[in-house]
Protein backbone atom coordinates (compact mmCIF):
# COMPACT_ATOMS: atom_id res chain seq x y z
CA UNK A 1 0.00 0.00 0.00
CA UNK A 2 2.67 2.42 1.06
CA UNK A 3 4.78 1.48 -1.94
CA UNK A 4 1.85 2.15 -4.22
CA UNK A 5 1.35 5.68 -2.94
CA UNK A 6 5.05 6.32 -3.13
CA UNK A 7 5.11 5.24 -6.75
CA UNK A 8 2.17 7.43 -7.60
CA UNK A 9 3.61 10.45 -5.87
CA UNK A 10 6.84 10.46 -7.87
CA UNK A 11 5.60 12.41 -10.87
CA UNK A 12 3.78 14.85 -8.60
CA UNK A 13 6.73 15.65 -6.36
CA UNK A 14 9.90 15.17 -8.41
CA UNK A 15 12.11 16.98 -5.90
CA UNK A 16 11.24 14.79 -2.95
CA UNK A 17 14.28 14.39 -0.73
CA UNK A 18 14.79 10.67 -0.14
CA UNK A 19 16.86 8.77 2.37
CA UNK A 20 19.15 7.83 -0.48
CA UNK A 21 19.66 11.49 -1.29
CA UNK A 22 20.56 12.25 2.30
CA UNK A 23 22.98 9.33 2.50
CA UNK A 24 24.45 10.13 -0.87
CA UNK A 25 25.19 13.74 0.01
CA UNK A 26 26.60 12.74 3.40
CA UNK A 27 28.95 10.28 1.75
CA UNK A 28 30.16 12.61 -0.98
CA UNK A 29 30.04 15.73 1.22
CA UNK A 30 33.70 16.21 2.05
CA UNK A 31 34.84 15.08 -1.38
CA UNK A 32 32.52 17.50 -3.16
CA UNK A 33 33.51 20.44 -0.96
CA UNK A 34 37.18 19.75 -1.66
CA UNK A 35 36.37 19.28 -5.33
CA UNK A 36 34.46 22.56 -5.49
CA UNK A 37 37.17 24.56 -3.73
CA UNK A 38 40.30 23.08 -5.22
CA UNK A 39 39.18 22.01 -8.69
CA UNK A 40 35.99 23.75 -9.84
CA UNK A 41 36.86 27.14 -8.41
CA UNK A 42 40.43 27.16 -9.79
CA UNK A 43 39.24 26.13 -13.26
CA UNK A 44 36.60 28.86 -13.34
CA UNK A 45 39.08 31.32 -11.90
CA UNK A 46 41.67 30.33 -14.51
CA UNK A 47 39.19 31.13 -17.27
CA UNK A 48 38.32 34.55 -15.83
CA UNK A 49 41.95 35.35 -14.99
CA UNK A 50 42.92 34.58 -18.56
CA UNK A 51 40.87 37.60 -19.64
CA UNK A 52 42.43 39.86 -17.03
CA UNK A 53 45.60 41.69 -16.28
CA UNK A 54 45.95 40.21 -12.81
CA UNK A 55 46.72 42.48 -9.91
CA UNK A 56 46.32 41.46 -6.26
CA UNK A 57 43.86 44.30 -5.66
CA UNK A 58 41.53 44.81 -8.58
CA UNK A 59 42.48 43.13 -11.80
CA UNK A 60 41.49 44.84 -15.00
CA UNK A 61 39.53 43.17 -17.75
CA UNK A 62 41.55 43.05 -20.95
CA UNK A 63 39.42 40.79 -23.11
CA UNK A 64 41.35 38.49 -25.42
CA UNK A 65 44.61 40.39 -25.04
CA UNK A 66 46.40 37.56 -23.20
CA UNK A 67 45.42 35.11 -25.91
CA UNK A 68 46.42 37.46 -28.72
CA UNK A 69 49.72 38.19 -27.00
CA UNK A 70 50.34 34.47 -26.72
CA UNK A 71 49.73 33.89 -30.41
CA UNK A 72 52.04 36.75 -31.32
CA UNK A 73 54.93 35.40 -29.28
CA UNK A 74 57.47 33.25 -31.07
CA UNK A 75 58.38 31.63 -27.79
CA UNK A 76 54.89 30.17 -27.42
CA UNK A 77 55.04 28.56 -30.85
CA UNK A 78 58.58 27.40 -30.22
CA UNK A 79 57.66 25.76 -26.94
CA UNK A 80 54.60 24.20 -28.56
CA UNK A 81 56.88 22.83 -31.26
CA UNK A 82 59.35 21.56 -28.66
CA UNK A 83 56.59 19.86 -26.73
CA UNK A 84 55.25 18.33 -29.94
CA UNK A 85 58.68 17.01 -30.99
CA UNK A 86 59.29 15.59 -27.54
CA UNK A 87 55.88 13.92 -27.54
CA UNK A 88 56.00 12.60 -31.09
CA UNK A 89 59.33 10.89 -30.43
CA UNK A 90 59.01 9.69 -26.84
CA UNK A 91 55.41 8.48 -26.65
CA UNK A 92 55.36 6.07 -29.64
CA UNK A 93 58.90 4.86 -28.92
CA UNK A 94 58.05 4.23 -25.28
CA UNK A 95 54.95 2.33 -26.29
CA UNK A 96 56.93 0.22 -28.72
CA UNK A 97 59.60 -0.57 -26.13
CA UNK A 98 56.98 -1.41 -23.52
CA UNK A 99 55.12 -3.66 -25.98
CA UNK A 100 58.24 -5.54 -27.04
CA UNK A 101 59.42 -6.02 -23.46
CA UNK A 102 55.96 -7.18 -22.37
CA UNK A 103 55.81 -9.73 -25.21
CA UNK A 104 59.30 -10.92 -24.28
CA UNK A 105 58.33 -11.39 -20.64
CA UNK A 106 55.42 -13.64 -21.60
CA UNK A 107 57.15 -17.04 -22.02
CA UNK A 108 58.36 -17.13 -18.42
CA UNK A 109 56.82 -18.54 -15.27
CA UNK A 110 54.76 -16.29 -12.99
CA UNK A 111 57.63 -15.76 -10.57
CA UNK A 112 60.11 -14.72 -13.24
CA UNK A 113 57.48 -12.45 -14.76
CA UNK A 114 57.00 -10.70 -11.41
CA UNK A 115 60.74 -10.31 -11.01
CA UNK A 116 61.08 -8.61 -14.40
CA UNK A 117 58.00 -6.47 -13.75
CA UNK A 118 59.55 -5.26 -10.50
CA UNK A 119 62.92 -4.54 -12.09
CA UNK A 120 61.37 -2.43 -14.80
CA UNK A 121 59.02 -0.70 -12.40
CA UNK A 122 61.52 0.45 -9.73
CA UNK A 123 62.66 3.65 -11.53
CA UNK A 124 59.06 4.88 -11.49
CA UNK A 125 59.14 4.97 -7.69
CA UNK A 126 61.97 7.50 -7.47
CA UNK A 127 60.99 11.16 -7.60
CA UNK A 128 61.46 13.28 -10.69
CA UNK A 129 63.79 15.61 -8.80
CA UNK A 130 66.04 12.74 -7.72
CA UNK A 131 66.16 11.24 -11.21
CA UNK A 132 66.92 14.63 -12.76
CA UNK A 133 69.81 15.09 -10.35
CA UNK A 134 71.23 11.71 -11.38
CA UNK A 135 70.78 12.27 -15.11
CA UNK A 136 72.41 15.67 -14.82
CA UNK A 137 75.60 13.84 -13.90
CA UNK A 138 75.19 11.14 -16.49
CA UNK A 139 75.13 13.96 -19.07
CA UNK A 140 78.12 15.72 -17.50
CA UNK A 141 79.89 17.60 -20.28
CA UNK A 142 83.43 16.65 -19.22
CA UNK A 143 85.09 13.64 -20.89
CA UNK A 144 84.46 11.62 -17.74
CA UNK A 145 80.70 12.13 -17.87
CA UNK A 146 79.10 8.76 -18.23
CA UNK A 147 77.61 9.27 -21.69
CA UNK A 148 80.80 10.88 -22.91
CA UNK A 149 82.74 7.87 -21.69
CA UNK A 150 80.46 5.67 -23.77
CA UNK A 151 81.04 7.91 -26.79
CA UNK A 152 84.81 7.76 -26.27
CA UNK A 153 84.51 3.98 -26.26
CA UNK A 154 83.19 4.19 -29.82
CA UNK A 155 85.70 6.93 -30.80
CA UNK A 156 83.02 9.58 -31.16
CA UNK A 157 83.96 13.08 -29.95
CA UNK A 158 82.47 14.00 -26.57
CA UNK A 159 79.36 16.16 -26.49
CA UNK A 160 78.21 19.07 -24.43
CA UNK A 161 74.93 17.19 -23.98
CA UNK A 162 72.60 19.56 -22.15
CA UNK A 163 74.20 22.87 -23.09
CA UNK A 164 74.41 22.50 -26.84
CA UNK A 165 71.37 23.38 -28.91
CA UNK A 166 72.05 20.35 -31.11
CA UNK A 167 71.82 17.76 -28.36
CA UNK A 168 69.77 19.29 -25.54
CA UNK A 169 66.40 18.06 -26.77
CA UNK A 170 67.90 14.75 -27.81
CA UNK A 171 69.26 14.35 -24.27
CA UNK A 172 65.84 14.85 -22.70
CA UNK A 173 64.37 12.36 -25.18
CA UNK A 174 67.03 9.73 -24.46
CA UNK A 175 66.44 10.21 -20.76
CA UNK A 176 62.72 9.62 -21.21
CA UNK A 177 63.35 6.52 -23.32
CA UNK A 178 65.84 4.99 -20.91
CA UNK A 179 63.83 5.69 -17.79
CA UNK A 180 61.24 3.21 -16.73
CA UNK A 181 58.42 2.08 -18.88
CA UNK A 182 57.38 0.02 -15.88
CA UNK A 183 53.71 0.80 -15.73
CA UNK A 184 53.16 0.50 -19.50
CA UNK A 185 54.90 -2.88 -19.47
CA UNK A 186 52.74 -4.12 -16.62
CA UNK A 187 49.57 -2.89 -18.31
CA UNK A 188 50.57 -4.60 -21.57
CA UNK A 189 51.32 -7.85 -19.73
CA UNK A 190 47.86 -7.75 -18.17
CA UNK A 191 46.38 -7.30 -21.64
CA UNK A 192 48.51 -10.13 -23.07
CA UNK A 193 47.49 -12.48 -20.29
CA UNK A 194 43.89 -11.70 -21.11
CA UNK A 195 44.15 -13.05 -24.66
CA UNK A 196 42.37 -16.35 -24.96
CA UNK A 197 44.65 -19.26 -25.80
CA UNK A 198 42.23 -20.62 -28.41
CA UNK A 199 43.22 -17.80 -30.76
CA UNK A 200 46.80 -19.04 -30.75
CA UNK A 201 45.78 -22.66 -31.08
CA UNK A 202 43.65 -21.84 -34.10
CA UNK A 203 46.50 -19.85 -35.62
CA UNK A 204 48.84 -22.77 -35.05
CA UNK A 205 46.62 -25.14 -36.94
CA UNK A 206 46.82 -22.70 -39.82
CA UNK A 207 50.60 -22.79 -39.45
CA UNK A 208 51.11 -19.22 -38.31
CA UNK A 209 54.62 -18.12 -37.37
CA UNK A 210 55.45 -16.21 -34.20
CA UNK A 211 55.55 -12.87 -35.99
CA UNK A 212 52.23 -13.58 -37.66
CA UNK A 213 50.67 -14.33 -34.30
CA UNK A 214 51.96 -11.02 -32.96
CA UNK A 215 50.84 -9.17 -36.05
CA UNK A 216 47.37 -10.67 -36.47
CA UNK A 217 46.35 -11.69 -32.95
CA UNK A 218 48.29 -9.84 -30.26
CA UNK A 219 48.43 -6.48 -31.97
CA UNK A 220 44.72 -6.08 -32.74
CA UNK A 221 43.64 -7.49 -29.38
CA UNK A 222 45.92 -5.07 -27.55
CA UNK A 223 44.54 -2.10 -29.45
CA UNK A 224 42.38 -0.78 -26.58
CA UNK A 225 45.40 -0.96 -24.27
CA UNK A 226 47.58 0.77 -26.83
CA UNK A 227 45.02 3.52 -27.26
CA UNK A 228 44.73 3.95 -23.50
CA UNK A 229 48.52 4.20 -23.11
CA UNK A 230 48.82 6.47 -26.13
CA UNK A 231 46.22 8.90 -24.83
CA UNK A 232 47.53 9.00 -21.25
CA UNK A 233 51.07 9.18 -22.60
CA UNK A 234 50.33 12.18 -24.78
CA UNK A 235 48.40 13.91 -22.01
CA UNK A 236 51.31 13.45 -19.62
CA UNK A 237 53.91 14.36 -22.19
CA UNK A 238 52.23 17.66 -22.99
CA UNK A 239 52.37 18.57 -19.31
CA UNK A 240 56.02 17.69 -18.90
CA UNK A 241 57.85 20.16 -16.72
CA UNK A 242 60.31 18.55 -14.38
CA UNK A 243 63.10 17.48 -16.72
CA UNK A 244 63.27 20.78 -18.59
CA UNK A 245 63.10 22.77 -15.37
CA UNK A 246 65.71 20.76 -13.48
CA UNK A 247 68.13 19.83 -16.23
CA UNK A 248 68.27 22.49 -18.90
CA UNK A 249 66.15 25.32 -17.50
CA UNK A 250 64.62 25.46 -20.97
CA UNK A 251 67.93 26.35 -22.55
CA UNK A 252 70.03 26.59 -24.57
CA UNK A 253 68.31 29.39 -26.46
CA UNK A 254 64.91 28.06 -25.36
CA UNK A 255 65.46 24.89 -27.36
CA UNK A 256 64.03 22.76 -24.59
CA UNK A 257 61.39 25.15 -23.28
CA UNK A 258 58.20 23.12 -23.16
CA UNK A 259 54.72 24.49 -22.64
CA UNK A 260 54.72 23.42 -19.00
CA UNK A 261 57.90 25.35 -18.31
CA UNK A 262 56.72 28.38 -20.29
CA UNK A 263 53.54 28.61 -18.22
CA UNK A 264 55.55 28.20 -15.03
CA UNK A 265 57.97 30.95 -16.03
CA UNK A 266 55.21 33.34 -17.05
CA UNK A 267 53.32 32.82 -13.83
CA UNK A 268 55.93 32.42 -11.15
CA UNK A 269 59.00 34.10 -12.62
CA UNK A 270 57.43 37.02 -14.48
CA UNK A 271 54.25 37.32 -12.40
CA UNK A 272 52.03 37.41 -15.48
CA UNK A 273 49.19 35.34 -14.08
CA UNK A 274 46.71 36.31 -16.78
CA UNK A 275 49.04 35.31 -19.59
CA UNK A 276 49.92 32.05 -17.81
CA UNK A 277 46.25 31.17 -17.36
CA UNK A 278 45.52 31.89 -21.01
CA UNK A 279 48.36 29.59 -22.05
CA UNK A 280 47.28 26.89 -19.61
CA UNK A 281 43.80 26.98 -21.09
CA UNK A 282 45.22 26.76 -24.60
CA UNK A 283 47.21 23.75 -23.41
CA UNK A 284 44.02 22.16 -22.07
CA UNK A 285 42.31 22.80 -25.41
CA UNK A 286 45.20 21.29 -27.35
CA UNK A 287 45.20 18.19 -25.13
CA UNK A 288 41.42 17.82 -25.40
CA UNK A 289 41.63 18.20 -29.17
CA UNK A 290 44.37 15.59 -29.50
CA UNK A 291 42.44 13.16 -27.30
CA UNK A 292 39.31 13.62 -29.38
CA UNK A 293 41.23 13.05 -32.62
CA UNK A 294 42.74 9.85 -31.26
CA UNK A 295 39.33 8.50 -30.33
CA UNK A 296 38.04 9.36 -33.80
CA UNK A 297 40.99 7.80 -35.61
CA UNK A 298 40.97 4.70 -33.43
CA UNK A 299 37.44 4.01 -34.55
CA UNK A 300 34.37 2.79 -32.78
CA UNK A 301 35.65 -0.63 -31.80
CA UNK A 302 37.47 0.76 -28.79
CA UNK A 303 35.28 1.29 -25.82
CA UNK A 304 35.91 2.74 -22.36
CA UNK B 1 52.86 -21.59 -18.31
CA UNK B 2 53.91 -20.58 -21.72
CA UNK B 3 51.00 -18.93 -23.42
CA UNK B 4 50.03 -20.03 -26.90
CA UNK B 5 52.08 -17.19 -28.27
CA UNK B 6 55.27 -19.09 -27.47
CA UNK B 7 54.26 -22.62 -28.39
CA UNK B 8 56.68 -22.99 -31.32
CA UNK B 9 59.33 -25.26 -29.89
CA UNK B 10 57.34 -27.12 -27.25
CA UNK B 11 58.13 -30.41 -28.92
CA UNK B 12 61.86 -29.72 -28.70
CA UNK B 13 62.56 -28.96 -25.03
CA UNK B 14 66.21 -28.24 -25.72
CA UNK B 15 65.54 -25.55 -28.32
CA UNK B 16 62.70 -24.26 -26.17
CA UNK B 17 64.96 -23.79 -23.15
CA UNK B 18 67.72 -22.11 -25.16
CA UNK B 19 65.23 -19.72 -26.72
CA UNK B 20 63.83 -18.73 -23.33
CA UNK B 21 67.34 -18.30 -21.97
CA UNK B 22 68.22 -15.93 -24.82
CA UNK B 23 65.04 -13.91 -24.31
CA UNK B 24 65.83 -13.77 -20.59
CA UNK B 25 69.33 -12.48 -21.25
CA UNK B 26 68.06 -9.69 -23.51
CA UNK B 27 65.49 -8.73 -20.88
CA UNK B 28 68.14 -8.75 -18.19
CA UNK B 29 70.39 -6.53 -20.27
CA UNK B 30 67.57 -4.01 -20.82
CA UNK B 31 66.74 -4.10 -17.12
CA UNK B 32 70.35 -3.32 -16.26
CA UNK B 33 70.27 -0.33 -18.62
CA UNK B 34 67.06 0.93 -17.02
CA UNK B 35 68.33 0.35 -13.50
CA UNK B 36 71.77 1.76 -14.12
CA UNK B 37 70.97 5.37 -13.13
CA UNK B 38 69.69 4.09 -9.79
CA UNK B 39 72.79 1.96 -9.22
CA UNK B 40 74.96 4.91 -10.20
CA UNK B 41 73.08 7.10 -7.72
CA UNK B 42 73.41 4.58 -4.90
CA UNK B 43 77.08 3.89 -5.55
CA UNK B 44 78.15 7.51 -5.84
CA UNK B 45 76.19 8.55 -2.75
CA UNK B 46 78.96 6.76 -0.85
CA UNK B 47 81.68 8.66 -2.68
CA UNK B 48 83.86 11.36 -1.12
CA UNK B 49 82.50 14.81 -0.30
CA UNK B 50 84.90 16.52 -2.67
CA UNK B 51 84.77 18.62 -5.75
CA UNK B 52 85.89 15.76 -7.97
CA UNK B 53 88.38 16.99 -10.50
CA UNK B 54 86.12 16.34 -13.40
CA UNK B 55 88.60 14.17 -15.28
CA UNK B 56 89.12 11.81 -12.42
CA UNK B 57 85.88 10.11 -11.66
CA UNK B 58 85.12 6.61 -12.70
CA UNK B 59 81.90 4.73 -13.12
CA UNK B 60 81.97 3.84 -9.46
CA UNK B 61 83.74 5.62 -6.58
CA UNK B 62 87.11 4.27 -5.52
CA UNK B 63 86.73 5.03 -1.82
CA UNK B 64 83.47 4.49 0.00
CA UNK B 65 82.41 6.75 2.89
CA UNK B 66 79.30 8.26 4.46
CA UNK B 67 80.73 11.81 4.21
CA UNK B 68 78.38 12.82 1.45
CA UNK B 69 75.29 11.91 3.46
CA UNK B 70 76.74 13.99 6.28
CA UNK B 71 77.27 16.85 3.83
CA UNK B 72 73.67 16.66 2.72
CA UNK B 73 72.28 16.69 6.24
CA UNK B 74 74.69 19.45 7.30
CA UNK B 75 73.67 21.63 4.38
CA UNK B 76 70.60 22.92 6.15
CA UNK B 77 69.47 22.91 9.79
CA UNK B 78 66.23 21.52 8.51
CA UNK B 79 67.35 18.54 6.40
CA UNK B 80 65.74 16.05 8.77
CA UNK B 81 62.69 18.27 9.04
CA UNK B 82 62.26 18.03 5.25
CA UNK B 83 61.91 14.27 5.55
CA UNK B 84 59.56 14.73 8.47
CA UNK B 85 57.46 17.28 6.51
CA UNK B 86 57.21 14.99 3.51
CA UNK B 87 56.16 12.14 5.75
CA UNK B 88 53.50 14.17 7.58
CA UNK B 89 52.06 15.61 4.38
CA UNK B 90 52.03 12.24 2.61
CA UNK B 91 50.46 10.46 5.56
CA UNK B 92 47.73 13.06 6.06
CA UNK B 93 46.97 13.04 2.34
CA UNK B 94 46.72 9.24 2.37
CA UNK B 95 44.36 9.14 5.35
CA UNK B 96 41.98 11.75 4.01
CA UNK B 97 41.99 10.19 0.54
CA UNK B 98 41.34 6.69 1.81
CA UNK B 99 38.47 7.88 4.02
CA UNK B 100 36.77 10.52 1.90
CA UNK B 101 37.53 9.34 -1.63
CA UNK B 102 36.33 5.83 -0.81
CA UNK B 103 33.14 7.19 0.79
CA UNK B 104 32.47 9.27 -2.30
CA UNK B 105 33.29 6.33 -4.53
CA UNK B 106 30.81 4.18 -2.63
CA UNK B 107 28.06 6.79 -2.94
CA UNK B 108 28.72 7.19 -6.67
CA UNK B 109 28.53 3.45 -7.26
CA UNK B 110 25.86 2.23 -4.83
CA UNK B 111 23.66 5.05 -3.53
CA UNK B 112 21.05 6.39 -5.88
CA UNK B 113 20.97 10.09 -5.05
CA UNK B 114 19.92 13.01 -7.21
CA UNK B 115 22.61 14.58 -9.32
CA UNK B 116 24.83 11.54 -9.04
CA UNK B 117 25.55 11.11 -12.72
CA UNK B 118 26.12 14.79 -13.27
CA UNK B 119 28.56 15.11 -10.37
CA UNK B 120 30.46 12.00 -11.39
CA UNK B 121 30.69 13.30 -14.93
CA UNK B 122 32.20 16.51 -13.57
CA UNK B 123 34.81 14.49 -11.71
CA UNK B 124 35.67 12.54 -14.87
CA UNK B 125 36.08 15.77 -16.83
CA UNK B 126 38.25 17.21 -14.05
CA UNK B 127 40.68 14.31 -14.42
CA UNK B 128 41.42 15.41 -17.98
CA UNK B 129 42.30 19.01 -17.11
CA UNK B 130 46.06 19.59 -17.04
CA UNK B 131 47.37 20.69 -13.68
CA UNK B 132 48.79 23.89 -15.14
CA UNK B 133 45.25 25.25 -15.41
CA UNK B 134 44.55 25.01 -11.71
CA UNK B 135 48.00 25.83 -10.35
CA UNK B 136 47.91 29.62 -10.79
CA UNK B 137 44.44 30.14 -9.26
CA UNK B 138 45.29 27.70 -6.46
CA UNK B 139 48.48 29.61 -5.81
CA UNK B 140 46.58 32.91 -5.68
CA UNK B 141 43.97 31.32 -3.43
CA UNK B 142 46.42 29.88 -0.92
CA UNK B 143 49.11 32.53 -0.96
CA UNK B 144 47.22 35.77 -1.50
CA UNK B 145 43.77 35.02 -0.11
CA UNK B 146 44.21 32.39 2.62
CA UNK B 147 47.71 33.65 3.54
CA UNK B 148 48.63 30.04 4.14
CA UNK B 149 52.19 30.03 2.81
CA UNK B 150 54.47 27.70 4.77
CA UNK B 151 51.72 25.74 6.46
CA UNK B 152 50.91 22.06 6.47
CA UNK B 153 47.34 22.89 5.50
CA UNK B 154 48.51 24.51 2.27
CA UNK B 155 50.59 21.43 1.48
CA UNK B 156 47.83 18.96 2.27
CA UNK B 157 44.48 20.51 1.31
CA UNK B 158 44.65 20.65 -2.52
CA UNK B 159 45.41 16.92 -2.71
CA UNK B 160 43.30 15.70 0.17
CA UNK B 161 40.60 14.09 -2.00
CA UNK B 162 41.68 13.55 -5.59
CA UNK B 163 39.33 12.95 -8.50
CA UNK B 164 41.43 9.99 -9.53
CA UNK B 165 40.97 8.24 -6.19
CA UNK B 166 37.22 8.82 -6.27
CA UNK B 167 37.16 7.33 -9.76
CA UNK B 168 39.35 4.39 -8.73
CA UNK B 169 37.21 3.44 -5.74
CA UNK B 170 33.97 3.94 -7.68
CA UNK B 171 35.19 1.54 -10.35
CA UNK B 172 36.03 -1.04 -7.74
CA UNK B 173 32.85 -0.71 -5.69
CA UNK B 174 30.76 -1.07 -8.83
CA UNK B 175 32.03 -4.65 -9.08
CA UNK B 176 30.59 -5.55 -5.66
CA UNK B 177 27.15 -7.14 -6.11
CA UNK B 178 24.34 -4.76 -5.21
CA UNK B 179 22.32 -7.70 -3.83
CA UNK B 180 24.76 -7.84 -0.93
CA UNK B 181 23.92 -4.27 0.00
CA UNK B 182 20.19 -4.75 -0.58
CA UNK B 183 20.06 -7.71 1.77
CA UNK B 184 21.88 -5.76 4.46
CA UNK B 185 19.37 -2.94 4.00
CA UNK B 186 16.52 -5.38 4.46
CA UNK B 187 18.13 -6.45 7.73
CA UNK B 188 17.96 -2.79 8.75
CA UNK B 189 21.60 -1.80 8.46
CA UNK B 190 22.32 1.88 7.87
CA UNK B 191 24.50 2.97 4.94
CA UNK B 192 27.37 3.81 7.29
CA UNK B 193 27.13 0.36 8.82
CA UNK B 194 27.01 -1.29 5.38
CA UNK B 195 30.03 0.71 4.28
CA UNK B 196 32.00 -0.13 7.40
CA UNK B 197 31.20 -3.77 7.87
CA UNK B 198 30.53 -5.04 4.35
CA UNK B 199 32.20 -2.80 1.78
CA UNK B 200 35.46 -1.89 3.47
CA UNK B 201 36.46 -5.46 4.43
CA UNK B 202 35.90 -6.48 0.81
CA UNK B 203 38.02 -3.63 -0.51
CA UNK B 204 41.28 -3.99 1.37
CA UNK B 205 43.34 -4.43 -1.78
CA UNK B 206 41.98 -1.43 -3.63
CA UNK B 207 42.30 0.72 -0.51
CA UNK B 208 45.89 -0.43 -0.03
CA UNK B 209 46.65 0.36 -3.65
CA UNK B 210 45.06 3.78 -3.27
CA UNK B 211 47.01 4.45 -0.08
CA UNK B 212 50.33 3.41 -1.61
CA UNK B 213 49.86 5.33 -4.86
CA UNK B 214 48.79 8.42 -2.98
CA UNK B 215 51.69 8.15 -0.56
CA UNK B 216 54.30 7.79 -3.28
CA UNK B 217 52.67 10.48 -5.41
CA UNK B 218 52.57 12.96 -2.54
CA UNK B 219 56.10 12.14 -1.41
CA UNK B 220 57.45 12.67 -4.91
CA UNK B 221 55.47 15.78 -5.79
CA UNK B 222 57.58 18.85 -6.30
CA UNK B 223 55.56 21.54 -8.02
CA UNK B 224 52.97 22.43 -5.39
CA UNK B 225 55.21 22.29 -2.29
CA UNK B 226 57.72 24.39 -4.19
CA UNK B 227 55.06 27.06 -4.79
CA UNK B 228 53.66 27.31 -1.28
CA UNK B 229 56.82 27.04 0.83
CA UNK B 230 59.34 29.82 1.19
CA UNK B 231 60.94 28.96 4.55
CA UNK B 232 63.42 26.13 4.68
CA UNK B 233 61.71 24.79 7.78
CA UNK B 234 58.61 23.97 5.74
CA UNK B 235 60.23 22.48 2.64
CA UNK B 236 59.44 18.93 1.69
CA UNK B 237 62.35 16.67 0.83
CA UNK B 238 61.88 17.23 -2.92
CA UNK B 239 61.99 21.00 -2.58
CA UNK B 240 64.95 20.66 -0.24
CA UNK B 241 66.77 18.46 -2.74
CA UNK B 242 66.17 20.98 -5.51
CA UNK B 243 67.52 23.78 -3.32
CA UNK B 244 70.54 21.64 -2.46
CA UNK B 245 71.09 20.90 -6.14
CA UNK B 246 71.12 24.55 -7.14
CA UNK B 247 73.50 25.37 -4.27
CA UNK B 248 75.94 22.48 -4.77
CA UNK B 249 75.74 21.73 -8.47
CA UNK B 250 79.38 20.76 -8.67
CA UNK B 251 79.52 18.17 -5.90
CA UNK B 252 78.72 14.78 -7.37
CA UNK B 253 78.57 12.58 -4.30
CA UNK B 254 76.59 14.86 -1.98
CA UNK B 255 74.05 15.35 -4.77
CA UNK B 256 73.70 11.61 -5.19
CA UNK B 257 73.38 11.29 -1.43
CA UNK B 258 70.58 13.84 -1.48
CA UNK B 259 68.84 12.02 -4.31
CA UNK B 260 69.18 8.78 -2.34
CA UNK B 261 67.71 10.36 0.79
CA UNK B 262 64.65 11.40 -1.20
CA UNK B 263 64.30 8.12 -3.09
CA UNK B 264 65.31 5.39 -0.64
CA UNK B 265 62.18 5.61 1.54
CA UNK B 266 60.15 4.88 -1.59
CA UNK B 267 62.41 1.96 -2.54
CA UNK B 268 61.93 0.48 0.91
CA UNK B 269 58.19 0.92 0.58
CA UNK B 270 58.32 -0.69 -2.85
CA UNK B 271 60.21 -3.77 -1.72
CA UNK B 272 57.96 -4.16 1.32
CA UNK B 273 54.70 -3.86 -0.62
CA UNK B 274 55.70 -4.94 -4.13
CA UNK B 275 52.49 -6.87 -4.73
CA UNK B 276 50.31 -3.81 -4.19
CA UNK B 277 52.53 -1.59 -6.30
CA UNK B 278 52.32 -3.91 -9.29
CA UNK B 279 48.63 -4.55 -8.78
CA UNK B 280 48.02 -0.83 -8.48
CA UNK B 281 49.24 -0.17 -12.00
CA UNK B 282 46.60 -2.36 -13.61
CA UNK B 283 43.78 -1.61 -11.19
CA UNK B 284 43.49 1.92 -12.46
CA UNK B 285 44.10 1.15 -16.09
CA UNK B 286 42.29 -2.00 -17.10
CA UNK B 287 38.59 -1.76 -16.72
CA UNK B 288 36.66 -4.66 -15.23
Amino acid sequence: MAAKTAKKSIPKKPFRFTVDDLNGYLFIGVAIIVFAFFTIYPVVSAVTTSFENYKPFGSEWVGFKNYLDTFKKDLFWKSLKNTAIYTVVTVPCSLFIAFVVAVMIMPFKKKTQSLFKSMYYIPAVASGVAMSVVWLWIYDSSPSGLFNQVLTLFHIPTQNWLASSKTAMLSLIIMALLSGHGSSIIIYIAALLGIDNTYFEAAEIDGATFMQKVRYIVFPLCKPTTLFLLITGIINSFQVFMNAYMMTGGGPDNNTTMIGLLIFNNAFKNGKYGLACAQAILLAVVIAGLTAIQFKVAGDDVEY
Amino acid sequence: MASGLYSQHLDRPYVYKIRNLLIGLVLLFCAIVVLFPLVYMLAWSFGPNLETASSSYHIFPTTWTLDSYKAFFDFSDYSWKWLFNSFVVALATVVSNVVFASMAGYAFSKINFKGRNFLFFMILVAMMIPYQVTQVPLYILFVNKFKMTNSYLALILPGCVTSYNIFLSKQFFSSIPTALIESAKVEGASQIRIFNSIILPLSKTVLAVMAINTFVGTWNTFFWPFLVTSQEAMYTIQVGLKTFKFANGTLLSPMMAGACVSAIPMFILFFALQKYFLEGVTIGAVKG
